[in-house]
Formats: C-alpha cells, sequence, structure tokens
C-alpha cells in the first residue's frame, strides 16, 4: 500500500463536487455516502434532495438502487466513498442485474479512511474500483484523475446512460466540517415532502 | 402451491409493495416465484440482506413500498444497517423463514436460528412468531398495516415447523 500517493493527486474533493453539482437540475436526486462525501455535497448546499448519510456504510449504492427503482423519470447519484463502497461491493452486482439507466455512482476515492485518521484504505493497493464495477456488469466505468478528463465526463455523469461508474481520484485531506441535519427522520420527511408534497407526512 | 404462500402474497398486493428484495431460501420458493410473475412488482436479488435494508429505504424515500424476504441466519448480516431504519423512522416489512429451531439437521445453524427474535428486538423490530399455517396470512396483515401506516419495522417470523425440516436427502 502507498500511502503518500493520494497527497498528491491533483483533484480537491469540494471543487469536483462543486463542477458537478454546479447549476444542479432541479430533478437530481442525490444519496451521500457517511463522512467527507456527506460533508462536499452539503458544502455544495443543503439541498432537501439530498440524502446525507451518518452512518449505513456500506448502504449508499443500494439506498440509490431502491430509489431508482422506484423513480425511474429522475436521475439519482450517489456520491461516496473509497471506504464506505468497499464495504458493499456486492451491491454493484445487485445494480448491474438490475441495470438502471438513471443511476449514477461517483467515488472520491482519496484511498483513506478520513473520519477515522486518515488510514489506508485497500485502493491504496492495487484495488481498482472502476474495474471492480466493470467486472460486475457496468459498461460505463472511469477512473478520473484530472481536471479535463472530469470536464470531459461532465456530461456522462449528469445525464449518461446509467448504470455509470465513475471512480475519481481525490487528494487526501481534512477540510473543514459542512455538516448536514443530523436527525435521519427529518432528513428522510424533508426528502420525501420536496418529491410528494405535504401529503408524504400525514 | 402451498396454501400460506398464496395469503401471504395477496397480502402484499393488497399493500401495494412494488420492490421485493430477497436473499433465496428454500422456504420462500415459491413466494419469490410468484412476486417475480407479477408485473406489478420489482424483483430484487440481493448479495446479502443488509443491502434489502439500505434498497428498501431509498424505495421509501421514492414513494415505493418493499418488503425483504430472508432465512434467519440473514438478520445477523443485518444489524447495523437497522440503524437505518430506526434513525430514520423507515417503514420496514421482513418476512424470516426460520432455520435452527425445529429438527434442524446443520448445527450451523443454530447459534443464529435460537437469537433471530432477540436480536430483532434488541433493535427494536417488531416480531410475529407464527408456527401455524393458517395464521400467516392475518399475521402478515398485522404486520404489513404497523408498517406501512406506521411507520414501523417488523419481521414475520415462519417456524421451521411450516417449512418443514430440511435434510440432505431432499
Amino acid at each position: 500500500m502507498d500511502l503518500d500517493r493520494s497527497n498528491h493527486y491533483s483533484l480537491r474533493r469540494r471543487e469536483v463536487v462543486k463542477m458537478l453539482l454546479d447549476q444542479r437540475d432541479s430533478g437530481l436526486l442525490i444519496v451521500a455516502g457517511l463522512g467527507a462525501p456527506a460533508w462536499d455535497v452539503t458544502a455544495a448546499g443543503d439541498e432537501a434532495l439530498n440524502f446525507p448519510l451518518w452512518g449505513a456504510m456500506g448502504g449508499a449504492v443500494s439506498i440509490g438502487l431502491g430509489l431508482a427503482i422506484a423513480q425511474p423519470t429522475r436521475r439519482i447519484l450517489v456520491i461516496t466513498g473509497d471506504g464506505e463502497m468497499l464495504m458493499g461491493l456486492g451491491s454493484l452486482a445487485t445494480v448491474s442485474i438490475q441495470s438502471p439507466s438513471n443511476l449514477a455512482i461517483l467515488v472520491l476515492d482519496n484511498e483513506r479512511y478520513g473520519e477515522t485518521g486518515m488510514q489506508a484504505t485497500h485502493t491504496a493497493g492495487n484495488v481498482d474500483l472502476a474495474a471492480v464495477a466493470r467486472a460486475t456488469g457496468f459498461s460505463e466505468c472511469h477512473n478520473i484523475t484530472d481536471k479535463k478528463r472530469l470536464r470531459s465526463l461532465l456530461p456522462k455523469i449528469q445525464n449518461g446512460e446509467g448504470p455509470s461508474f465513475f471512480n475519481v481520484k481525490v487528494r487526501a485531506e481534512n477540510l473543514p466540517l459542512v455538516l448536514p441535519p443530523k436527525d435521519g427522520a427529518f432528513l428522510k420527511d424533508r426528502f420525501r415532502v420536496a418529491l410528494f408534497g405535504s401529503d408524504a407526512v400525514r | 402451491m402451498t396454501l400460506w404462500t398464496n395469503d401471504i402474497f395477496q397480502v402484499l398486493v393488497n399493500h401495494q409493495v412494488r420492490q421485493v428484495a430477497y436473499v433465496p431460501d428454500a422456504g420462500h420458493t415459491n413466494l419469490i416465484k410468484r412476486c417475480g410473475q407479477y408485473d406489478e412488482m420489482v424483483s430484487v436479488p440481493l448479495t446479502t440482506e443488509e443491502e434489502g435494508i439500505a434498497l428498501l429505504a431509498g424505495a421509501w424515500l421514492g414513494g415505493d413500498r418493499g418488503v425483504l424476504l430472508m432465512q434467519s441466519s440473514g438478520v445477523g448480516n443485518c444489524l447495523n444497517m437497522f440503524s437505518l431504519t430506526r434513525t430514520c423512522r423507515m417503514p420496514l416489512l421482513m418476512l424470516v423463514t426460520m432455520r435452527g429451531e425445529w429438527g434442524e439437521f446443520n448445527p450451523w445453524q443454530v447459534p443464529m436460528g435460537q437469537n433471530t427474535e432477540k436480536l430483532l428486538k434488541a433493535a427494536d423490530i417488531l416480531t410475529f412468531h407464527v408456527d401455524e399455517s393458517n395464521r400467516l396470512g392475518e399475521t402478515t396483515e398485522a404486520a404489513a398495516r404497523m408498517v406501512f401506516e406506521g411507520p414501523a419495522a417488523a419481521a414475520v417470523l415462519i417456524s421451521q415447523r411450516i417449512i418443514g425440516t430440511k435434510t440432505f436427502m431432499e
């Protein structure tokens, strides 16, 4: 495992998420994996149609899948981290079987467990998450290591035929926390009211 | 098809359950087949049961009702993911076929089978243990009502006595 490598990656996670969500489509639904990805998404705007996780590690992709099946006319974007994705690798196989065309998964891969002391994850070794996604049957799988590539793939991330998988190598860095609301029931109700109106909580 | 499978299927239809997530169990064979043939339902085979807890949370965010079918050993795989159900107050309906409780031939099933209900209760999940097949329809109906009108999380535990004891000969 190479603990130094990701200290030198050019892409910065907050910038990446900001680029993704700049001029965000009002119909886009986002699931954000626990830890830094949830803070990154919140830094770009605490929106009702974000579902940021504070736990449920390994479950972000499955939540995105349930949402994608329920809302086939909407675009679903799961933004998560490498540690969270590694805990739920099997869920990529489950997505592949369903093959929802409206689901995109984007991993902010800093090769570290950021919330627990920046220990190396398996991607600091030879584990290639985009290759895992390809092996489970995803046809759109990309590794992204620089801004030019990210910019050229933006249309695919935002609107391309899914299921698609984007592994973005980002610099290992601890950034100021930008926290979403913590109460899960509130986050759920806020999301459902934004989708269905106030009847959703009646 | 055994009668109790029809009863449970009808309850799921009546409650407009759409996403049917499962890790297969012999006891669920007919129900899985029946749901798979019904156009209004989407079958989602999982690689491990906790995916189903997360999947059905996403389903509910998007307005779909769901059910998770699994055997008792799968409950152990779900424990941390139940935090999502509880913290977010998500509805969750589980139908669990029991192993390791009634003439079990495989001792490796016994530790989870003997503790399934205890673990579910520890996770604040309502449990309904059924050991007579003619009670399965009404029990699933009672559980589904509490789940979808609550919201609540509930598991119907289908006794190994109903399913029959598995042997290597089958």
